[in-house]
């Protein structure tokens, strides 16, 4: 009976991907094993083997089609006696109709959320192009490359691999095995051996396959990086640059899922970023690789195929330590920062359906901590509620949230509700796991108590 | 152990005469700085490298001009070795702006771009990759320069050793990795801690050669130093130099020495020292007298008595110096 071959979801994050090309023919006959296609993931291009043996009977999607959704079908597998004809238009609906949900739940998870972008201090005339966070962060380590010799990329599976999640796409084309280097797995090494190269000269960027592993480098980045500059009077420090995926993916389970945003907030002598947008990742990656100070750099890995507007400039930077103010409102603050954003931007939006006017505030740095941005707005809106993935304890909502206690107590009509990830290690199947992070509606309901409604 | 002796013929009365000033410097700066400890002078932890002299002194004598040192907490003898000042050292342990670090980095943690010593590292075996990367940069920037990483026979049980051992000949980086093994890892003797009784072979399974010298003889780790160095500067990569040597004193100030005997140490002062070989080599050779090594060691002792003058008098830092170099800012 014949088959529809579905669009395979190849990485955890995977909703949609390129049907690159395909090495089949209409009429070829498989087996098990065989390679029909190319598909470009978020993270790789990758083979795609049959799983059943037949002929194939119709290819459903021209190979360069982009936006495929996960289990649409892109083929028909025929038995060896079978015609096209035969094959059953009831197992086509099923199959096509599964597809038509996969690309619905794609298309609801990264709906755009309506911003209004204040405080861009851009050239006139200014133009934009569509990039995603992984472009931006891409475009960002090519260009200070390009303008400095002594920036490269050092981590796992940068060069030939062309990066774990694509950031490195082409890069070692460009820059060649010196520049883009591929460490053994091998953290606490690595991360040493950087440090040594800032020590002597050089500014690296250290790129951890997740900053999971960076655990292991933990030392080389507090005891090394962070605290050389002060231990040795102003003489020498480490300006280099830590950088990689942080915070929960999508079902990889506790120890792949964690937020380390309050972890490297806490030490003096890191200079901390989290952005949200892809403007942001390329314009404040700039700046971190160019200070002198070391920089831990927190992408998200579910952000990385998100798109936004970039300008267009040669060399678009962003300063370290300045928040941004997504929305202006009045009636409460709304501050958050990384992925938490998405939840602080939908929120807004319910908000504004209510009536109620939401001040959002992307912190994109964590250290240097813009807090005066937060205070301001507090003593206008006089409610805070604050968003992130990472657990409570210690979290840098907490933080916020004593900082506005010393420094705005006047001003607030209700205490602030710091929204979480849960106080408990990421599980792995999928109702629990979105238990644990934080949401929309958790958002939400503690807007509603701040405000008294 | 069957570690290398060199012969001691071919050795100039001035070099002779260089080394023993260079180790006697050392001892008589550490010994006072033992003193100010004893004093409460100098605070915290303090690891004093004396008995192990030949080491370092050895070792700079095969250095060239920019070639780079990095090293754990033990690290007075090094700076000294290298040219740094003994004022500013000793400054530097009395907690003291005169110190190199202005005396926010203490008896571990001095630095001197100047003399290409990269620390004084607190975190045992930390600066094995930290020596690996000064060489990576080196290699980067072409500029033909060795760095030599020291660390103890301790530390050479820590994983990120052995992560750096697979990169460093991956990558061919020009360091000479020096296991000063002085016996004891803290209080543990080698022969508890450590599988194997030559650590030098350990390389040989990421195909870095090695070898074990007799680190009380300076002339011994000199000729190795330079094999070491010409391996690295000709871009064969890492090579791996396991001097053997003793501490004489306790792992910090405040080791009660419960672990060896008395007799053990004296046996080592009186048989094996470093000082005292070359002492024995300029008189025998009669390259001096007597009166002319007096003179010397009434010399080195005004250096030492000097500094630490100089670190008594030294103001504390002020209260400012609290919050200053926690970043560093971008040039305009």
């Amino acid at each position: 009976m014949a088959i529809e071959i579905l669009m395979p979801a190849l990485s955890p994050t995977m909703e949609e991907g390129i049907l690159g090309k395909w090495l089949v023919a209409e009429g070829d006959k498989v087996s098990s094993g065989d390679i029909l296609a190319e598909i470009e993931t978020d993270k790789a291009t990758m083979e795609f083997e049959a799983v059943d043996e037949g002929i194939i009977g119709k290819l459903l999607i021209k190979e360069g089609t982009a936006n495929v959704a996960v289990n649409s079908a892109i083929a028909i597998l025929l038995d060896e006696d079978e015609s096209l004809s035969d094959a059953t238009p009831a197992a086509r609906q099923a199959a096509s109709a599964a597809a038509q949900t996969a690309s619905e739940l794609s298309s609801s998870a990264q709906a755009p959320v309506a911003v209004q972008v204040v405080e861009h201090n851009l050239p006139e005339n200014t133009t934009f192009k569509s990039l995603t966070v992984r472009e931006a962060i891409r475009e960002a380590m090519s260009e200070e490359m390009r303008s400095d010799q002594t920036v490269y990329l050092m981590g796992e599976e940068v060069a030939e691999y062309q990066g774990a999640y694509k950031i490195s796409q082409g890069m070692l084309d460009e820059f060649g095995p010196k520049r883009v280097i591929d460490t053994p797995i091998t953290e606490h090494g690595f991360a040493g051996i950087a440090v040594g190269a800032a020590f002597g000269g050089l500014k690296p960027v250290v790129e951890f396959m997740t900053f999971n592993f960076a655990m292991q480098a933990m030392d080389h980045i507090i005891n090394s990086a962070a605290k050389t500059l002060y231990m040795s009077g102003g003489q020498m420090g480490a300006p280099m640059v830590f950088r990689g995926p942080n915070g929960a993916a999508a079902r990889v389970g506790a120890q792949h899922s964690q937020d380390y945003a309050a972890w490297y907030a806490h030490i003096p002598g890191l200079k901390v970023v989290m952005p949200y947008s892809a403007d942001d990742a390329k314009g404040l990656l700039k700046s971190a690789i160019r200070d002198p100070n070391p920089v831990i750099f927190l992408e998200n890995e579910i952000l990385y195929g998100q798109s936004f507007q970039v300008p267009d400039l040669p060399d678009y930077t962003v300063p370290l330590g300045k928040a941004r103010i997504w929305r202006e409102g009045n009636d409460i603050t709304l501050v958050s920062f990384g992925i938490g954003m998405k939840y602080a931007l939908e929120t807004a939006n319910q908000l504004a359906e209510m009536g109620v006017s939401a001040e959002v505030i992307d912190l994109r740095c964590l250290r240097p901590l813009d807090t005066d941005t937060v205070v301001n707005s507090v003593k206008k809106t006089n409610r805070c509620v604050t968003i992130e993935e990472g657990f409570p304890v210690c979290s840098i909502g907490s933080h916020i949230s004593s900082v506005l206690m010393q420094e705005a107590f006047d001003y607030l009509d209700a205490p602030v509700i710091t929204c979480t990830g849960k106080d408990v290690p990421m599980p792995y199947a999928a109702n629990l796991e979105k238990l644990a992070l934080v949401t929309t509606d958790e958002v939400m309901t503690a807007a509603k108590s701040v405000l008294y409604r | 152990m069957a570690a290398k002796k060199t012969s001691k013929t071919n050795v100039s009365k001035d070099d002779l005469l260089h080394y023993y000033r260079e180790m006697l410097l050392i001892r008589r700066f550490e010994e006072k700085a033992g003193q100010l400890y004893g004093m409460g002078l100098i605070g915290g932890f303090c690891h004093l490298y004396i008995g192990q002299e030949a080491v370092v002194v050895g070792l700079e004598a095969a250095a060239e001009e920019g070639d780079k040192r990095v090293t754990s907490y033990r690290d007075h003898g090094h700076m000294l070795a290298c040219g740094m000042d003994a004022n500013g050292v000793m400054a530097e342990l009395t907690g003291r702006s005169g110190g190199y670090s202005k005396g926010k980095g203490g008896s571990m943690h001095m630095f001197s771009k100047e003399k290409h010593f990269y620390g004084g590292h607190g975190i045992v075996g930390a600066q094995v990759p930290i020596g690996a990367g000064l060489a990576f940069a080196d290699k980067y920037l072409g500029n033909g320069r060795v760095t030599f990483a020291y660390f103890g026979d301790g530390a050479a049980n820590q994983g990120q050793v052995y992560e750096t051992f697979n990169m460093a000949a991956l990558w061919d980086l020009p360091v000479v990795f020096v296991i000063e093994n002085n016996q004891y890892a803290m209080g543990t003797s080698q022969q508890r801690s450590t599988s194997s009784a030559e650590i030098y072979e350990r390389g040989r399974a990421f195909g870095i050669p090695g070898e074990a010298i007799d680190g009380m003889d300076v002339l011994a780790v000199k000729a190795a130093g330079e094999t070491a160095v010409a391996h690295c500067r000709s871009g064969k990569g890492p090579y791996i130099l396991e001097i053997k040597t003793y501490r004489y004193r306790g792992h910090s100030m405040s080791d009660p020495a419960k672990y060896r005997t008395r007799e053990e140490v004296q046996k080592i002062r009186e048989e094996k020292d470093a000082i005292e070989h070359v002492r024995d080599l300029l008189l025998t050779g009669k390259h001096c007298t007597e009166e002319d090594l007096k003179a010397i060691d009434k010399e080195i002792k005004a250096v030492v008595n000097d500094s630490a003058e100089f670190a008594k008098q030294s103001p504390e830092p002020v209260l400012d110096e609290l919050w200053t170099d926690i970043y560093a800012q971008a040039e305009a």
